[in-house]
């Protein structure tokens, strides 16, 4: 379970090596690829730390209140 | 103000009505989620009951500051590609805030800690470290809060609204609601900040491109005319010395962040921890709207707009693009942005010097409410020494101070992050690490006409002088710590345990610090 949170390490990757992405081309959109590229990094980072939230949550049961009134 | 921009009946009279809501809000918001506001737990964090929605509201509007809107544009109008750096470091803030924060949020929970320094008090047993802790969150706060007014004198200043008394009421109405509602005040309008706000980037990014021809068009203009500034600016970072100032500067901005005190009090007053966690998914939502803002920089290049303050280069083009009515709602977006950060700030710079300074060195045995009640009369004071400052000061005292604010944030970090993780660092070796980071920090800061980055010596590369300050840091604590070899005394003196920290399960009850006798 643990492992998922490596995932967390690819925006640090992606992000911090500039010469990676500090080009002109490809364009998108009119966008220098500098700016679309870091652009992009936004929803894909959001998305790699709702996974890892998904994944690393705990099991148990959220509404401890609910469960025990049904065992009642 | 070097602009003269003209007075717009129309836009002044929806920028007040648009003010007018909010003050209303902030003074309703008392009776929100109703508690004992004569408890620090209540009014300084409203409870620990905030829930994923108001979360986001809060975090949003609290850490993408006014200033931030005006200033990261201006950067990126006046040097280009190397004020975007904003973009990376928010983008990888979130990652680093999911993996910290949960810890802090369950350990503060437990032990009831309102600041990072009552965390850290617990966790080292040491006057001195939290104390230090504390007066870091103090400094780096106090010229935050004046920023945030500079930010909204630039929105009077666009709306031709001259003279200091109208600065002056916005600051004495979000005192008074500050006082009597706390951090519901904040929480409630940034409800209406972040609508607005969303409201003016969305149409701002789609109706001023179709005017200028396009993004072909916006970013070719700013091509052309960057490279012509006094200090030539460039589009796409290109020496390595850009590359490395580039990237150091969005990690230890991202590191920084959340150390700050008004961070801190956002994320301690929600709910639980799978709110915090849950939060950071959703909040880079904030982070791509904060990349657009920067381009409204670009834009104002290419609508060939001259500005001779860098701050006017949003206001300038909102001035000239859009019709009356949107201008009194873009700017009103920008003003009231500016309130709730205060706010928040404001609070939490109070809540550190009631349970920090006040409780640990005056008056150590004050009941509930007088702690409250110290808290509340420090967030007028502090708000009035913000105010002082920007009116009798020269603004750019007020830029260099933020920018130190940073470096000296990030000292913080060994005794209040590291320490969620490991109990190795003696509590000597972080504080002598924390004085050396300090100095080494701000005289670098200094030395350099607070140009954020440094050419370190030996090492040949330009990078941020925070992260340099926060290596010394370490290096100082870690020598420290070996020659004290003092673990197993630490662990003593701590009162947290390892479970403290550990995930908890969300459950309906409310928070376990909110319930009486509950320690």
């Amino acid at each position: 379970m643990r492992r998922w949170y490596l995932l967390l390490a690819l925006p640090f990757v992606g992000l911090l090596y500039p010469p990676l992405y500090a080009s002109e081309d490809p364009e998108l959109f009119g966008f220098p690829f500098f700016y679309w590229y870091q652009f992009a990094w936004v929803p894909l980072t959001a998305a790699l730390t709702y996974l890892v939230y998904r994944k690393t949550r705990p099991r148990e049961p959220r509404r401890a209140g609910t469960t025990r009134f049904q065992r009642s | 103000m070097s602009e003269n921009f003209e007075a717009d009946g129309v836009a002044i009279a929806v920028f007040c009505a648009l003010f007018l809501l909010v003050t209303v809000l902030g003074f309703v918001a008392a009776r929100w989620k109703r508690g004992d506001l004569k408890r620090l737990d209540e009014w300084g964090l409203g409870g620990r009951r905030f829930g994923t929605v108001i979360t986001w509201f809060l975090l949003g509007g609290d850490l993408f500051t006014a200033y931030t809107f005006i200033a990261i544009p201006a950067l990126v109008w006046a040097v280009g590609a190397g004020g975007f750096f904003a973009l990376p470091y928010t983008i990888l803030v979130f990652p680093l805030a999911f993996l910290v924060m949960p810890r802090l949020w369950a350990v503060a929970s437990k032990h009831r800690y309102v600041t990072a320094a009552d965390y850290v008090k617990g966790r080292f047993s040491s006057r001195g470290l939290a104390t230090a802790i504390a007066f870091t969150g103090l400094l780096a706060t106090m010229p935050y809060i004046a920023l945030q007014l500079v930010g909204i004198e630039v929105v009077l200043g666009g709306l031709g609204i001259e003279g200091e008394w109208p600065l002056i009421i916005a600051f004495a109405i979000l005192a008074a609601y500050t006082y009597t509602s706390g951090l519901r005040a904040p929480a409630m309008i940034a409800l209406v900040k972040d609508t607005l706000i969303y409201a003016t980037v969305i149409v701002a990014i789609i109706y001023i491109p179709s005017k200028l021809g396009g993004w072909d068009a916006i970013f070719g203009a700013a091509n052309e005319e960057l490279p012509k500034r006094d200090e030539p600016g460039a589009l796409l970072p290109g020496t390595p010395d850009a590359h490395v100032a580039y990237a150091t500067l969005a990690l230890g901005s991202a590191m920084a962040l959340f150390l700050y005190p008004h961070a801190l009090t956002a994320v301690l007053s929600s709910r639980s921890q799978d709110v915090v966690r849950r939060n950071m998914s959703l909040l880079p939502a904030w982070t791509f709207l904060l990349g657009l803002m920067a381009l409204l920089g670009y834009m104002t290049i290419a609508a060939g707009l001259t500005v001779t303050d860098p701050n006017n280069a949003v206001p300038a083009l909102f001035v000239d693009m859009f019709p009356s009515w949107f201008l009194g709602v873009a700017f009103a977006a920008i003003a009231i942005g500016a309130l709730v950060p205060a706010a928040v700030m404001s609070i939490a710079a109070a809540n550190l010097f009631t349970r920090n300074v006040w409780k640990e060195f005056v008056r150590p045995d004050c009941s509930d409410h007088e702690e409250s009640q110290v808290a509340k009369i420090m967030s007028l004071l502090v708000k009035v020494g913000a105010l002082a400052f920007v009116l009798f000061l020269p603004t750019t005292f007020a830029i260099d101070l933020q920018l130190l604010g940073g470096v000296w944030m990030l000292q913080t970090l060994p005794a209040v992050v590291i320490a969620l993780y490991t109990r190795w660092f003696h509590r000597w070796g972080l504080l002598v690490g924390w004085v050396v980071g300090m100095v080494a920090g701000t005289w670098i800061a200094a030395s350099q006409d607070y140009a954020p980055v440094w050419e370190v010596p030996v090492l040949g590369v330009t990078a941020y002088t925070a992260l340099v300050a926060l290596a010394l840091n370490l290096v100082v604590a870690t020598v420290i710590t070996l020659v004290l070899g003092g673990r197993g005394r630490a662990d003593e003196r701590d009162e947290t345990r390892d479970e403290d920290y550990d995930e908890l399960v969300e459950t309906r009850e409310p928070a376990p610090t909110v319930g009486a006798g509950v320690t």
